[in-house]
């Protein structure tokens, strides 16, 4: 059983603070590590499996510094987002070599345990430069996997995977935390993170914006105010009627017609407004969510942290 | 040295088009020699010109293209952090990509300088030795030096190129003090002490094969500390 503890640790880059004060521990089980693109997740992870060095703070593997500590690799497997260059091996001497390099007992039995976990045996013999994104990625785990880790770090591992091989590759991450690793894997979608990690470690701008399990993350998410644009026939009047309902925080009127809205309760919302328009004889001739994005989402997230 | 990174090294080196090139220079070097040796009957005549050429140009390109063929590509687009992220000394792993690089800087860089010494003047091959030695003891500091490049820059080829055709070969040609501080310059040193038809370059052997060695072991300390430091950075 490892443990990843990082503590009030940050990254610059000149005056670009790509992670800033981040403390979180991360344990056995599957941890999700959720943010946008340019969140600093990656760098994270680079932190985490010893490619980056912190500008401040510290980040051990049960204690131990993990930075310039070359030991350390015996108990972390590593699937990096970088694409595999090694376009002239095939799949098997990849993950041979890999077995190789950790100095196993028997390479060439751990490098077939691990092709035959990612189920990637058969395609094992051909060249990796003539492999889809779905069968390097797998070959990227069986790399990561050969010396049997108890810690495995993955950078966005679903990206450009297919759906049937991102059910597979979600059901082993599963399996993997179930036996007692620490397994940490990063994305920018909340509904891969959900179905894969217990525990969800939000990071937005390079700053820790929530930590929980996967039902508290969406509680603070579908909490949050939604922003709506309504255009009806009396915007005026429609404006009027809404500031009334308390689901409603706030309304304004659009220069170019419509009506923004700001509900902090959309099930009530939904419920009422098309009462409050009948009562009013107003017609709704539409309805438009605005900031469902995921971006607006994390903002609300640091501003609800801070 | 670890078998496994040697044995990547060399598939690296040898499955890209760079492994064609750096049979093309000594392949043009060898035609050269044949050709002069073919037009003159005089064996004095071109073969200063050639192994000249073949120090000064041919020597430290295959050496560069070698050197950075085995690290360069795997730094520059980050897939050495799969070499990387194992319990393997970083000192192990550049030493291990010295000696393939090391090895291809012998084969296609100081033996073909050897071969075109016979081949220009069959009479003397005393003379010819000094040259593949002289460019043995060179292609191994070369060798070395942009190893380390290759680990500290994504320019190693562009800087390697600099300092071996400007700073060497042009402003060497012109200031006189630069041979103390020139690889090529050490090599011809102690290929003049193995043969009187090789100029001196009156700095003394012993000068030329310390400064060799010190080159090639800090070169190579240098790029297992920059390997222990490897930085992954994120697209991001």
């Amino acid at each position: 059983m490892s443990v990843i503890t990082i503590d009030k640790a940050s990254r610059w880059y000149g005056n670009v603070v790509a992670v800033n004060g981040i403390s979180m521990t991360v344990r056995p089980g599957v941890t999700g590590l959720l943010g946008p693109n340019g969140a600093g997740k990656t760098t994270l992870i680079a932190l985490m499996s010893g490619f980056l060095a912190p500008s401040a703070g510290t980040v051990t593997l049960d204690g131990h510094p993990i930075w310039r500590h070359t030991d350390a690799y015996r108990s972390i497997g590593l699937v990096p987002e970088r694409e595999l260059s090694f376009g002239y091996l095939t799949g098997r001497e990849l993950v041979l070599a890999n077995a190789e390099l950790h100095g196993l007992v028997d390479p060439g039995a751990a490098a077939q345990r691990a092709l035959d976990v990612v189920e990637m045996s058969e395609p094992a013999a051909r060249r990796i430069g003539t492999y889809s994104k779905g069968m390097r990625q797998r070959v990227k785990l069986a790399s990561a996997l050969v010396h049997d880790p108890a810690v495995l770090l993955l950078d966005e591992p679903f990206n450009g995977v297919d759906p049937r091989q991102r059910l597979h590759l979600m059901s082993l991450l599963r399996r993997m935390g179930a036996e007692g690793r620490t397994v940490l894997f990063s994305s920018h979608i909340l509904e891969e993170v959900e179905q894969v990690a217990r525990q969800i470690e939000v990071v937005v701008s390079g700053r820790h914006a929530a930590s929980g399990d996967f039902g508290q993350i969406r509680r603070l998410m579908t909490d949050r105010p939604v922003q709506y644009v309504v255009v009806g026939d009396d915007d005026r009047g429609l404006a009027a009627a809404l500031i009334a309902e308390p689901s409603v925080l706030s309304v304004s009127l659009r220069p170019a017609g419509g009506v923004d809205v700001s509900v902090s309760d959309f099930g009530a919302f939904a419920v009422r407004l098309p009462q409050v328009a009948q009562q009013r004889g107003i017609r709704i001739l539409e309805l438009t969510p605005t900031d469902e994005s995921l971006e607006s989402v994390f903002s609300y997230l640091v501003g609800a942290g801070r | 040295m670890n078998r496994t990174i040697l044995r990547l090294s060399r598939q690296a080196l040898l499955g890209r088009r760079r492994g064609i090139v750096l049979v093309l220079i000594p392949g043009v070097l060898l035609v050269l020699a044949v050709v002069v040796s073919a037009l003159t009957s005089d064996p004095s005549v071109g073969y200063e010109a050639v192994a000249n050429l073949g120090f000064t140009l041919a020597l430290p390109l295959v050496t560069l293209l070698a050197a950075t063929a085995v690290l360069g590509p795997e730094v520059d687009d980050g897939s050495i952090v799969y070499l990387l992220a194992k319990p393997v000394s970083r000192h192990v792993i550049a030493l291990s990509k010295f000696v393939v690089a090391w090895a291809a800087t012998m084969v296609f860089g100081a033996l073909p300088l050897f071969a075109a010494g016979l081949v220009l003047d069959v009479g003397d091959p005393r003379r010819a030795a000094a040259w593949g030695v002289g460019a043995a003891v060179a292609g191994t500091a070369y060798t070395a030096l942009f190893l380390g490049l290759a680990a500290f820059t994504r320019h190693a080829v562009v800087v390697g190129l600099l300092f071996a055709l400007l700073w060497e070969g042009v402003l060497g040609s012109v200031l006189d003090g630069i041979r103390w501080v020139a690889i090529g310059a050490w090599g011809r040193e102690v290929a003049a002490a193995i043969s009187s038809a090789v100029p001196d370059q009156s700095m003394g052997l012993g000068y030329a094969v310390v400064a060799a060695v010190v080159v090639t072991v800090a070169a190579l300390w240098f790029t297992g500390d920059r390997l222990r430091s490897f930085t992954l950075r994120g697209d991001e």
